[in-house]
Order: C-alpha cells, then structure tokens, then sequence
C-alpha cells in the first residue's frame, strides 16, 4: 500500500476506533475485518473499475460531529418525514408525533442497542462490497423503519439526509425499512446539502420487502461541491409476490457512486430500478447494480438515462445474475447516454450471468449526441436552438421520469430536471 | 413572396442545385414535380435553414428580404413552414409541450404576447378537429407511434397553428392513402389565403387533384427545366420524367 493508502486506513481506523462501541459490536467487528481485507477499492477491484475511490479518499476527513440544532430544512413534498442531519437521526426534525397506523420508527442507533435478531440481521444486509463493509462498522445513525403486515400508506413516507456545510467531514448513515407482508407504501429518499462543501458520505439503506409487499421509491441526490465524494448505496431483497419501483435522480457534484444489491428471494418477485443523472463540469457519477434473480418467475427492469455534460464522467454496470433455480426470468435493462461535449464520456457495462436455462433476459447501452433530425425540425418550427436542445435534453430524461407513478413526484423531478437546464441554457 | 435567384448548392463538393430560380407570388400555389433525386428536399432545406448545405451563389428571398444568412427559427418567425417528407419522431417530448414552445418561440421574436394555455389549446383542439387529429395522438410524445398519415396531418395541424407567410410542402402525399389525402389536401386547401404562398413538392400528380396549383414548375437535376399552368402537371402524368432528364444530361 502507498503512504497515502496507509494513512487514509490509518484515519479510517480511528473512526472505527471511536465508533466500534456504538452498539452491535460484532456486527461492527466483522464488518471490519471485512473492509481491512482490501481495503479502499481502486481501479483493480472489477466491480469498481470505472471509479478509483481509494485515488480521490486520500485524505479522510474526520468524522462529523452534531449538527445545528435548529437548521432550516427545504420541505419539497407532503411526506411523513425522517431527518438525518449530519449522520444523526433527528427525532426533534422528524414527524414522529404523527405517525400513521402500523408504521413505528427508531434511530439507528436505539435499534442497535435493541439487539433484536430480525432487525440486526436486516441491517446487516448479504452484499458484499468494501464500501458497504466500511459503511456497517462506522454507521453512526439512521431510521429504522416499520411497516406492519397488510398496512396500506397513502402518505409517503421520506428519509431526507441533510449534511451541512463547512469544513469536510464523513458522514456514515444506514437506515433500514421493513414492509411486512402485503405493506404498500411509498418512500422518497433525498440528500440535501444545507450549504455546498467536500464532505465525504457514505449512506447506505436497506429494504426488506415482505411476501406480496409492493414499495415505490424515489431518491434525489442533489449536487454537491466538486471536491465531495459520495457512496450511496441501496440493498434491497424482495419476497414472494413483492415489488419494488425505484427511480433515482441523480444530479452529479464530486465524485458519486450509487450501487444497488438486489436480490429477489421469493417466487415471482418484480423489481424496477429506473433513474437519470445529469452530470457536468468534472462531475464523476457511478451507478452500478448487481441484480440476483434467486427464485423463479421474477421479472426485473432497469432503465436508466445519462445526460453528461461538459468533462463530467458517467459509469453505469448492471449485472444481472439469474441462479439455476430460477426458472422463467424475465429481465430487460437498457441504459442510454446522451453526451452533450466533446470532453464528456461515458463507461457503460451491461453483464449477465445465467445459470438458468429458461429465461429472457435482454439488455442494451447506447451513448450517442443530440439528433440532428430532431433538432431542425424544432428550430424550423420556430424554436431557437438553445431552447430546442433543451427540450430534447429534457426529453431523453422524460423517458426516464415517465417510470415515476406518482404525478406530483413526477412533477417535481422534471423541474429539477429543468432547472438544471436552465442553468445551461443561460451559458 | 418567394423569389429564388440562381441559386447553387452543394453538399460537400457534389453540386445537388444548379441555377435554381423560382418566383411564387402572395396567394399562389406553386407545385414543383421532378424525379426522386433532383434535388427537391435539398430546396426545401436550404429556404428553410438547414445546416450543412453549401450556398455558392444566388439569393432566396422573403418579401424582398434576403434570408439566406438566418437561423432555421428566424426564418419560421418570418413565416417560413416547411411540412417535412419525414416527420421525425421525439421520444419523451409531450406535443402539447412542443406545440407551446413552437407557437410562443415564434410570436416571442416577433414581439407578441404568449398565448396563454387556455387560448392555446383551444386554437390546438380547433385545428385538430379539423384535420381528424385524435386526443390521443396530442396526448403522446411527438410523432411517436404516428402511422405515417398521421404524421402528415400532425404536420398540417401545425402549419394550421403556425399561421405562416410561406408553406413549402414536401411530399406531403407520401405514404398516405386516399382518405388521409382528402383530409390533408382540405387542411391545405382551407389555409390558402391571399397573403400566403405555398410551394407544393410533389413526384405524383395525384396530389395536385386535390391541392389545385395555380403553376406548375418541372424540377431535375437541380433546377426548374420548366413551368406552365395546372395543365402541365397531366402532360408530365402521361409522358414522364424521361425527357427532362435527357434535356438536362
Ligand atoms: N446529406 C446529404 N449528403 C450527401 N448527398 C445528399 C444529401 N442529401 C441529399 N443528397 C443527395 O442529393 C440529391 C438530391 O436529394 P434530394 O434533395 O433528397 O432529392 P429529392 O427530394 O428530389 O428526391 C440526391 O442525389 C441525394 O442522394
Ligand atoms: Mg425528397
């Protein structure tokens, strides 16, 4: 290991020092001695190729201690909502005091303490990556969140991160929802800077979809300075006759990785993993997902659209393993890049790996420039050509956006979407 | 209206246009007839802006106005329309988002108010009642799904709504069958007007049983061989094109 490596482990073991009696122990242990293994990846781990986190952690940054107590938070949506501020689960910030029927919630750090087997073993999750290693044994805080067996939310439920701004800090959260079998319910899920900075964060959530449980999901990660570096992560495991819908966007700002493990244990499991990123400057953004179809009939949907800009860099893997037993998937992932400069570029890996013999599964990734065709005919319809590329732009998104259910939600990314756009637009 | 002046064009070093000259007048239906790869897209392209076509020599001007040096939208906000051969189609773009931008682009740089959406749809639903444009085909992202009849009349829907000074119409018959001619040569035929000029391309006369041109104008190898009245297009329906094309060799 270099010097910078070393140091880097160095800090980082200092912080599992000060965190490792935070409750779970074990957990924290193993998880440990699961990261030192490897260490921070670089470019010759496989699954982190395209994305060289040990170069751009050379200097970890101290862990972050309370946040403001009395912050102002943005509040796009009406949502039952959990904050996190700082890696602190917020009670005080959060609408505990009215929460709909079935749904109970506690910190982090309170279900650690609990012990109890189901949760601690919920948390713990099966993926394995040296990130999510490091994410368990510095874990500082979350929501836990439960849903019970037949519940039907109309409200959305929302775990909102905020991270102030200020000196870099690391931030390490990781929620939990559990959907008890036949819960339905929606969950947004953002991350907010209060004030832009180059913090370093780690947060990973972790789903548990209950027999004939169906979740919607929508995360926004919103821009943060070019000096930031962002791990989020999403494991998900789905049982029988469960479905999820996810849908991230992603609007760049330092180097970020979203990786999603999902695994569909139980018959006849749907998963939908949808999401856009616009990317510009020297925005660096991963999204890779590791899918593992393990029972039969499951079906799976990824659909993702890149719009990378300027010399920003854009890296989407997707795997899709189907296990021998798993009969009569149904898979399909397509990922499109839309690059808008010269010095933008795009990393795309679609992968399968079938071990079962009766399945379809399907998977496409194209990159390619604004139309031609389609940008005359708008201009000879009178639309200058700023406007005309925006329009196509935000169109390419649509057909991302277009996956989103829920008309309000849908409303509110295409105007983050637009905004966006605007902001090159007046360029 | 329209006076088309020598005009020489070339993509990269191919000559597509030849010396082109053409006059169409206010309220005039002017058709142009010639053999597939003349050069007729190529014309309507170069009056309506397209990039990537070299202009060596000769004029195109809009009311006296020499429009050769305008982007493609500035000249659609001097009332220049051009009804595509084939319409493209724009995945995720809502037509009616389309339709918006297109009619408040144009009356923006003419110095217009907006229309508001309360007047904009009902101008849209007017003029799609007019032309048999279904909700449905407004309600999906622009000609996505369109059969190609559908697509002509999306085009004259928006020729409707646009309300140009100059309507070029290229092909506008390809691909349609009988019925879907009838209700597109109508949608033409209810928007000439005195101070409106259209140049009709056309490669069959069929078209021109419906849409009756006022000139007829024979187009190969890159420039009018011929003009004459409605009379011509039925000589050409007999003969051909094969004398032009050994009078231009
Ligand atoms: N983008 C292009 N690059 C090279 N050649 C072209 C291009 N567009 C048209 N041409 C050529 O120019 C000639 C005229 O084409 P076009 O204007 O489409 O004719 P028409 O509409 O009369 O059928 C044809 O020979 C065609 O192949
Ligand atoms: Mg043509």
């Amino acid at each position: 290991m270099s010097d910078t490596a070393t140091s880097a482990t160095a800090d980082l073991k200092t912080a599992f020092d000060a965190m490792k009696d935070a409750g779970a122990r074990p957990l924290r242990q193993s998880a440990w001695d699961a990261f030192s293994r490897e260490g921070l990846p670089n470019r010759r781990v496989e699954a982190w190729h395209y994305t060289d986190l040990r170069a751009a952690l050379c200097a970890v940054a101290p862990l972050r201690a309370a946040g403001p107590a009395t912050p102002a938070l943005a509040r796009e949506r009406e949502s039952c909502r959990f904050v996190v501020l700082d890696g602190a689960f917020r009670p005080d910030l959060s609408d505990v005091s009215a929460l709909p029927y079935g749904v109970s919630v506690l910190s982090l750090r309170e279900a650690l303490a609990c012990g109890e087997a189901e949760i601690l073993a919920a948390l713990a999750g099966d993926a394995e990556d040296p990130t999510l290693a490091l994410n368990a044994a510095l874990m500082q805080d979350g929501a836990v969140l439960r849903v019970s067996p037949g519940c039907v939310l109309e409200r959305p439920l929302e775990f909102a991160n905020f991270i102030s701004g200020g000196a870099a800090r690391s931030v390490f959260t990781r929620s939990l929802v559990i959907l008890g079998a036949g819960a339905r319910a929606t969950l947004l899920e953002s991350f907010t800077p209060l004030e832009r900075s180059g913090s370093q964060e780690n947060h990973a959530l972790v789903m548990v979809l209950g027999d004939g449980a169906k979740l919607d999901h929508v995360a926004t990660i919103a821009p943060q300075s070019e000096d930031a570096v962002r791990v989020v992560s999403l494991l998900a495991t789905l049982g029988e006759n469960s479905a999820l819908n996810s849908f991230c966007l992603v609007e760049g700002g330092g180097l970020l990785r979203r990786q999603i493990f999902a695994t569909l244990s139980g018959v006849n499991a749907d998963v939908s993993f949808n999401g856009a990123s616009l990317l510009r400057g020297r925005d660096h953004a991963d999204t890779t997902l590791v899918i593992r179809h393990e029972s039969p009939g499951g079906k799976s949907r990824e659909f993702f659209r890149h719009i990378v800009d300027e010399s920003a860099t854009g890296v989407f893997q997707g795997k899709v393993s189907v296990a021998p037993l798993a009969q009569k998937t149904d898979g399909a992932m397509q990922s499109k890049s839309l690059l808008l400069s010269d010095g933008a570029s795009m990393n795309n890996k679609p992968e399968l790996e079938i071990f079962a013999d009766d399945v379809v599964c399907g998977h496409g990734a194209t990159c390619g420039r604004l139309d031609a065709d389609q940008l005359f005919y708008l201009e000879a319809r009178g639309v200058p050509k700023p406007r005309a590329e925006a329009l196509l732009i935000e169109g390419f998104a649509n057909e991302a956006l277009e996956r989103v259910k829920d008309e309000a939600t849908r409303d509110a990314l295409a105007a983050r979407v637009a905004a966006w756009l605007r902001m090159r637009e007046a360029l | 209206m329209l006076e088309i002046k020598n005009l020489h064009v070339s993509i990269g070093d191919r000559k597509i246009l030849d010396g082109l000259t053409l006059t169409v007048h206010d309220g005039e239906v002017a058709a142009i007839m010639g053999p597939n790869g003349t050069g007729k897209s190529t014309l309507s392209y170069v009056v309506s802006g397209r990039e990537g076509y070299d202009v060596t020599q000769g004029e195109v001007l809009l009311n006296g106005e020499n429009i050769l040096g305008l982007a493609p939208h500035e000249r659609a906000a001097k009332g220049v329309f051009l009804a595509f051969q084939y319409p493209v189609e724009i995945p995720g773009v809502a037509t009616m988002t389309f339709l918006k931008a297109a009619l408040n682009s144009q009356r923006r740089a003419r110095g217009e108010d907006e229309l508001q959406t309360p007047d904009f749809m009902k101008r849209v639903n007017e003029a799609a009642a007019r032309l048999g444009v279904v909700k449905d085909m407004l309600r999906r992202p622009l000609n996505c799904g369109f059969s190609g009849g559908e697509k002509k009349r999306m085009e004259i829907l928006q020729m409707a709504l646009l309300e140009p000074r100059l309507c070029i119409l290229d092909e506008t018959d390809s691909g349609l069958d009988i019925d879907a001619l009838r209700v597109v040569s109508e949608g033409v035929n209810a928007l000439r007007a005195k101070d409106r000029g259209f140049l009709v391309i056309t490669h069959y006369q069929r078209l021109l049983d419906y849409i009756k041109p006022d000139t007829v104008h024979v187009m190969a190898k890159g420039r009018i061989l011929r003009s004459g009245g409605p009379e011509l297009a039925l000589e050409l329906e007999s003969s051909g094109y094969k004398d032009y094309i050994g009078e231009a060799a």
